[in-house]
């Protein structure tokens, strides 16, 4: 009788479809974003994230119809992110029918936008995406970089500090994706992923390089994590979302069934 | 056939629990999001949402001239509070000690503690965020809902109102705390209804063919 870990499926948009690449190369097409987002309730996902992958204007729209489409029949919490930047943008999403938008690289450019947003719409709808890269070498200790622009353009900051900063200036979660595992299947970055849990008082969602069900697994039991984020292991349909869940609750991990 | 109205106050995003009514209302029902008391005050039920925090929001309804008209309608129709809305309608909230909440019920809105662990010893994240299970006490607007379903939960505070009485629903994190209260005509949630998927869009289902009685 506890609160359950979700499971989150995140459907990255481009064009009006949802599409999937390997460190943002070799993309597929994985298919209606409606459809998907429809599957994956109907097999129990706790939560659903878009990520609009170019950002653009033309995108931005698109984006905005699926995810009015979605919010008429899905009832679930819906986060939105990639290339959130004003007040105006957040607004637009949640008048769409989001329920969370994910900042980034607008966090990095200016931190009280974060603040800003938070005061404006509360906490709990405010997200901030942290990309983080291991920046140490292997015998030194192990240290973590923001990075933004998909991964490739870095900043110099160091990854926990931002994240108990981010907190401080008013985001109800934390979005952590390794962007050296994103898209690579080899599991999370479990170091990373603890390390911020552990300094943080929010939720974090940890993200980037699912390839089995044993990586949701040990993303919360060894990272702490609050939440898992994965794509293209349900996309594909590989697994669906029910068996993910059966399998973490033969771990002994809470899940809402 | 009913007339509904969700309060409008400029308090975070009325869309999703807009959507989930109409979703899961009959076609002859109306859903109108509105902020103007003559519309409320002739409604046949009234939705009571917000997200946010509870000076903002008290300060909001004092200015929009909803004080009174949320008085007037919790003392005459069905009235559904979820979130924030639960909230306001206690006596005084920890989030705003200097702020007069609406004190329909007797009561207090407290915050969880920092340092909260699991029995595994892991420490637990505030906001109280996610599906969590609600264990139910008698009341019309669980029908057909299990015993014990997991609602989504996202807030830092919770309610304690004086009459244990009533309370109809609690939720455990890690200790148990009322996350459904209601009295008469009165029905209020800690959760969101409108993002708990099948279970929630059958408690609004409930609340829009509620009388606001409570017979047992």
């Amino acid at each position: 009788m506890s609160l359950a870990k979700r499971i989150i499926p995140c459907l990255d948009v481009d064009q009006g479809r949802v599409v999937k690449g390997v460190k943002f190369v070799n993309i597929r097409d994985a298919g209606d974003p409606v459809e998907i987002a429809r599957r994956y309730d109907q097999e129990g996902a706790d939560e659903l994230t878009f990520l609009d992958i170019t950002a653009t204007h033309a995108n931005r729209d698109t984006l905005i119809h699926v995810v009015e489409q979605v919010a008429s029949e899905v009832f679930i919490p819906l986060t939105v992110g990639g290339g959130i930047r004003s007040v105006t943008d957040i607004r637009n999403m949640l008048n769409a029918g989001a329920d969370k938008v994910a900042i980034n690289s607008a966090a990095v450019v200016n931190p009280y936008f974060v603040d800003e947003a938070a005061t404006r719409f509360g906490s709990q709808c405010i997200v901030v995406a942290i990309d983080a890269k291991k920046v140490s070498a292997d015998n030194e200790a192990e240290r973590w970089e923001i990075f933004t622009h998909g991964g490739r353009k870095a900043t110099g900051i160091e990854a926990v500090a931002w994240a108990e900063k981010m907190v401080r200036l008013g985001a109800g979660e934390l979005l952590l994706t390794s962007m050296d595992r994103d898209g690579t299947r080899s599991g999370f970055d479990l170091h990373l992923t603890k390390a911020i849990s552990e300094a943080v008082s929010v939720p974090v969602i940890a993200s980037g390089g699912v390839g089995s069900l044993e990586h949701l697994a040990e993303g919360i039991l060894q990272g702490k994590a609050d939440a898992v984020l994965a794509a293209s292991i349900f996309h594909f349909a590989e697994y669906t979302i029910h068996q993910a869940k059966e399998y973490l609750q033969a771990q002994g991990i809470e899940v809402r069934l | 056939m009913a007339f509904v109205a969700v309060i409008d106050y400029g308090m975070g995003n009325l869309h999703s629990i807009a959507k989930a009514l109409q979703h899961t209302s009959s076609n002859d029902d109306t859903i109108v999001i509105t902020g103007d008391p003559k519309t409320i005050l002739s409604a046949d039920k009234v939705v009571f949402p917000g997200v946010g925090a509870m000076r903002d929001c008290m300060q909001a309804l004092t200015q929009t001239g909803l004080v009174e008209v949320i008085k007037d309608v919790a003392l005459t129709k069905p009235l559904l509070g979820i979130c924030l809305g639960m909230q306001a309608l206690m006596t005084t909230s920890a989030e705003a000690p200097d702020t007069e909440c609406l004190n329909i019920f007797s009561g207090q809105v407290l915050k969880f503690s920092d340092h909260l662990h699991d029995s595994a010893g892991n420490s637990l994240k505030i906001p109280h965020m996610g599906w969590n299970h609600v264990e139910q006490k008698v009341h019309p607007l669980w029908q057909n809902i299990p015993q014990n379903s997991r609602f989504y939960f996202v807030h830092s505070y919770y309610v304690q109102p004086e009459a244990l009485s009533c309370i109809v629903a609690t939720a455990n994190y890690p200790t148990s705390f009322p996350c459904a209260i209601a009295r008469n005509n009165i029905f209020a949630v800690q959760f969101h209804p409108e993002k708990s998927q099948t279970v929630g869009l059958q408690l609004l289902k409930n609340f829009l063919s509620w009388d606001g009685t409570v017979a047992f």
